[in-house]
């Protein structure tokens, strides 16, 4: 990367752009909840007011004055309206009383506007009304998703004081979501590594999910089977087997390619459903727990777990601090090791690493045996700090957000980092802003989406908010995201 | 010595040889596998009518005798085998395969079937319906990566169309309503995708990943804010079965392939427009050679990101038929995810099918097949966990994909960007 005097302008716009990517995104979401809220809808179309007289709440009532202004009588001369099965016209001056109808008449036939029929309004008539439900849908979901992703903030200061005060009851209750957000994150850490480190080695690791299967197999094949260990040489096996189980499951698909150029995307997602037929069959069978007839594994050793540090239902473990321990291990491999630097080579320009003498098989298999062993770290860690046993249903999609994690974090651990807290304190909110505004959790993906396609393609964020940006240094976008994908 | 000269491709060599191998180890496996496990004196039935009323013309069932049979194919793939090493087959090396791994399966189903029936129309019923969503996410696969973008984001299509066929066939009371609305929706996505891989260059797995997430969630959004609380609104009706007239009555094919619903029609339409497209008119050579060099064929005249505009949105509107087919032409209702992998299994059809539309409906009709099979596993008790009848199909696409066995050659400026000068 040149220096150049814009540079810290260069700066300030890559830290802007994923800021206004997620803020669009967020700013989208908050259109989608109001369409897609059948109150807001029913306030836009169809404003239920009855008139009253007296009138005396404007939330429900209207005024006679105001609706017959409104409604200057609903019935015109002009009309047709049906007296006794026949349809007459109303006119000023009845002339045949077969076929047409005084006004005074038909008005005493059809009083719309009197007190206690409801009239009903539409958006442009009162905006104000729908305007206010649309805010309110948004406000209560995005509220919904703050208390349930960090807490509510009075509940936190009030519980803190009163911890001050020597009292300790509160904390757990106020500080749980933030916890729970904590907890939601560590795997998206961890497979948003292994998609970032396969990217700037050049490899495409869509395969994240079955990495996290295999991975989380394999260690609580090792946790539960090996009995009597102390916790320090227990745990810390339970999750190398899944390191290494994980490991194992993608390099596969990266020596197939370094041997055959077979590509890795559809090697990954073919070895990914073979990972979830695997697991159903060891699940079912060899690994299923005795005496039981659901499709799960025994339950590991106590020895085996990750510790948990606040008693309660707080689930918060020491996995969070694993991942970000290995965030830090692959900045320094990636970027203060002969060994990064060759797989970063590889990413870039595998023609002129091999010309530099690089093993191109060697970088290949080694940069999907690290992305799938971080992936199967997360499996591992889901293992032995969350649920103690595997379930047939295991994963939760970590393959697709493992890359928007990466797109997002600009394939950089620190990044990878932040962007993974972002996408855990999004999820673990969702579950709260489903039971109290009923949006669906699925709109986290939405909102997701959404950011990779704005970080992917900046142009659309640049467009919208006419952001301008020096010719001179552009470069193709794909180059600028994903440093070292090769297509 | 002859004075004929060849020129032997060193590579071509390799590979027939481990053709050769590959015949010879299949009938290892019939021998190893299914022979010795038999015993004699068992006898194999395979009904050859369907178990309903039909207009097909009615036919005997055939009684195999197991251990003869399984004798008789193991000889034959190896015989092949050393026929293959010895001589070669040339160009026919590709039909000897299926040739071959059709005795495989054959061996397979007459060894699950001693000692008992098994209605094979039944099961060839059941792997057409289930190959039909198939085929479709591979010739969408087809159209898009023949003109150089890859669509790993078929399984986003299919899932928007499944469920804006089911949402709209019940809003406006009419099937075919729902089918418009789902092709054009998945036409949509086809076009997302088409902008983001060409106007602003977005890497094309990312673009395709992206366009999976938010179907999965959009879909996934409305199933469960509408779809679920209001089932009227999930009730779209069904495309009922029409017999084609003569060929309904043919035995075997008939009630196979010609006693099905519209949309499996369609998709027999599309095979024969695609092949016929792709290989004899101007618009098929262009996508060719956009998909294959797009700067020769820019350099030609041929606007390459009109070609994959076009391509794309087509590509799309296929996918999102094979969505349609999931909810109007099977359960007529939407579930979540209730494509499960069918867009992937699609591109690995593809890829089996050498990005051929008759190839790839061979392979979907494969994959369809131990789909099925792998449900009847159980009630024939075969002693194999059924889970690894469904991991076949990955396996078959990776080692497809290697080149062990037929070597796949995706086209050359796939995935890559292009950039007009």
């Amino acid at each position: 990367m040149s220096r150049s005097p814009h540079n810290r302008d260069e700066r300030l716009q890559a830290l802007l752009m994923p800021l206004l990517a997620i803020v669009t995104a967020l700013i989208l979401g908050g259109l989608l909840i109001i369409v897609s809220d059948l109150q807001v809808i029913a306030a836009f179309t169809r404003i239920p007011r009855q008139v009253a007289v007296p009138f005396t709440n404007p939330e429900t009532e209207i005024s006679l004055e105001e609706a017959l202004w409104r409604h200057p009588n609903e019935v015109v001369i002009g009309d047709a309206v049906e007296v006794k099965g026949k349809q007459l016209r109303v006119v000023g001056d009845v002339r045949d009383a077969t076929t047409q109808i005084g006004l005074d008449e038909a008005r005493a036939l059809y009083p719309e506007l009197g007190p206690g029929v409801t009239i009903h309004f539409t958006f442009f008539q009162k905006p104000a009304v729908g305007l206010r439900a649309a805010w309110r849908a948004v406000r209560v979901a995005y509220v919904a998703l703050f208390e349930g992703s960090i807490g509510n903030p009075r509940q936190m200061a009030q519980a803190l004081a009163a911890w001050l005060r020597g009292d300790p009851s509160l904390l757990n209750r106020a500080f749980y979501p933030l916890s729970e957000s904590l907890v939601t994150s560590t795997p998206y850490i961890l497979t948003g590594l292994a998609v970032a480190l396969g990217f700037r080695a050049g490899m495409f690791n869509i395969g994240a999910e079955g990495q996290y299967f295999v991975g989380g197999l394999t260690s609580v094949f090792v946790g539960y089977s090996l009995k009597g260990l102390p916790l320090w040489v227990h745990l810390p096996l339970t999750l190398l087997a899944g390191i290494v189980g994980g490991g194992l499951w993608g390099s596969v698909p990266g020596w197939l390619k370094a041997k055959t150029g077979g590509h890795e995307v559809i090697n990954t997602i073919m070895m990914n459903y073979i990972a979830f037929a695997l697991s159903d069959w060891l699940l079912n069978g060899p690994m299923m727990r005795p005496g039981g007839f659901r499709p799960i594994s025994p339950e590991i050793e106590v020895s085996a777990r990750l510790p948990r540090f606040f008693g309660g239902d707080i689930r918060f473990h020491a996995g969070f601090f694993l991942a970000l321990v290995m965030a830090l291990l692959v900045y320094w491999l990636l970027f203060k090791t002969t060994i990064g630097f060759e797989l970063r080579t590889v990413g870039a320009n595998p023609s002129a690493a091999r010309y530099a003498g690089i093993s191109l098989t060697r970088s290949m298999v080694l940069a999907m045996f690290l992305s799938g062993g971080l992936a199967g770290l997360a499996g591992a860690n889901d293992i032995t700090g969350l649920i103690y046993y595997m379930p047939n249903a295991f994963s939760a999609g970590y393959g697709f957000d493992s890359i928007a994690l990466a797109l997002l974090g600009r394939s950089h651990p620190l990044g990878v980092v932040l962007a993974a807290l972002l996408f855990g304190t999004l999820r673990a909110g969702a579950t709260r802003m489903q039971s109290v505004a009923q949006i669906p959790i699925d709109i986290i993906s939405i909102l997701q989406a959404m950011i990779i396609i704005f970080i992917a393609a900046p142009e659309i964020i640049r467009a919208i908010y006419r952001i301008k940006q020096r010719r001179a240094q552009e470069q193709p976008p794909e180059a600028d995201i994903v440093e070292g994908v090769q297509a | 010595m002859s004075a004929v000269v060849t020129i032997v491709d060193p590579e071509a060599k390799r590979r027939s040889r481990a053709l050769g191998m590959t015949f010879i180890a299949m009938g290892l496996i019939i021998y190893v596998f299914f022979v010795r496990s038999s015993s004699p004196g068992q006898l194999a039935t395979f009904g050859l009518n369907p178990g309903r009323q039909t207009a097909a013309t009615p036919i005997p069932n055939v009684t195999l005798p197991v251990l003869a049979s399984l004798y008789a194919m193991a000889l034959v793939a190896v015989a092949l085998g050393v026929v293959q090493l010895v001589r070669g087959f040339g160009r026919a090396q590709d039909l000897v395969l299926g040739l071959v791994a059709g005795l495989l399966v054959l061996g397979f189903l007459t060894w699950a079937a001693r000692d008992q029936s098994l209605n094979l129309i039944g099961i060839l019923e059941t792997a057409v319906q289930r190959a039909t969503p198939i085929a479709l996410a591979a010739l969408s696969g087809i159209l898009c990566e023949r003109s150089g973008i890859v669509n790993i984001a078929i399984e986003g299509m299919m899932l928007t169309a499944a469920m804006v066929s089911a949402l709209v066939g019940s809003l406006a009371g009419s099937m075919w309503v729902g089918l418009l609305a789902a092709v054009l929706s998945s036409g949509a996505l086809g076009a997302l995708l088409a902008v983001l891989s060409i106007r602003y260059k977005v890497n094309q797995i990312i673009s395709g990943t992206a366009i999976n997430i938010l179907a999965t969630g959009g879909t996934s959004f409305i199933s469960a804010k509408f779809l679920t609380q209001y089932q009227h609104l999930n009730n779209p009706g069904k495309f009922s079965n029409w017999p084609v007239p003569v060929l309904s009555r043919i035995p075997i094919l008939g009630p196979v392939f010609f006693e099905n619903n519209l949309i499996v029609y369609l998709l027999f339409g599309l095979l024969i427009v695609l092949h016929v497209m792709l290989y004899h008119t101007r618009w098929g050579l262009r996508t060719r050679a956009v998909g294959e060099h797009p700067r020769a064929a820019d350099t030609l005249g041929i606007d390459v990101f009109r070609m994959r505009y076009i391509n794309v949105l087509l590509g799309g509107m296929v996918a999102g038929l094979g969505g349609v087919f999931l909810v109007l032409g099977s359960v007529p209702r939407f579930d979540e995810l209730m494509t499960s992998g069918k867009g992937f299994i699609g591109l690995a059809a593809m890829i089996f099918g050498k990005w051929d539309p008759f190839g790839a409906f061979g392979a979907s009709l494969i994959f369809g097949f131990t789909d099925t099979f792998q449900a009847k596993m159980q009630i024939l008790r075969v002693p194999i966990p059924s889970q690894f009848m469904r991991m076949a199909p990955y396996l078959i696409t990776m080692i497809v994909l290697a080149g062990v066995v037929g070597r796949a050659e995706a086209p050359a400026a796939e995935g890559q960007v292009y950039e007009k000068q």
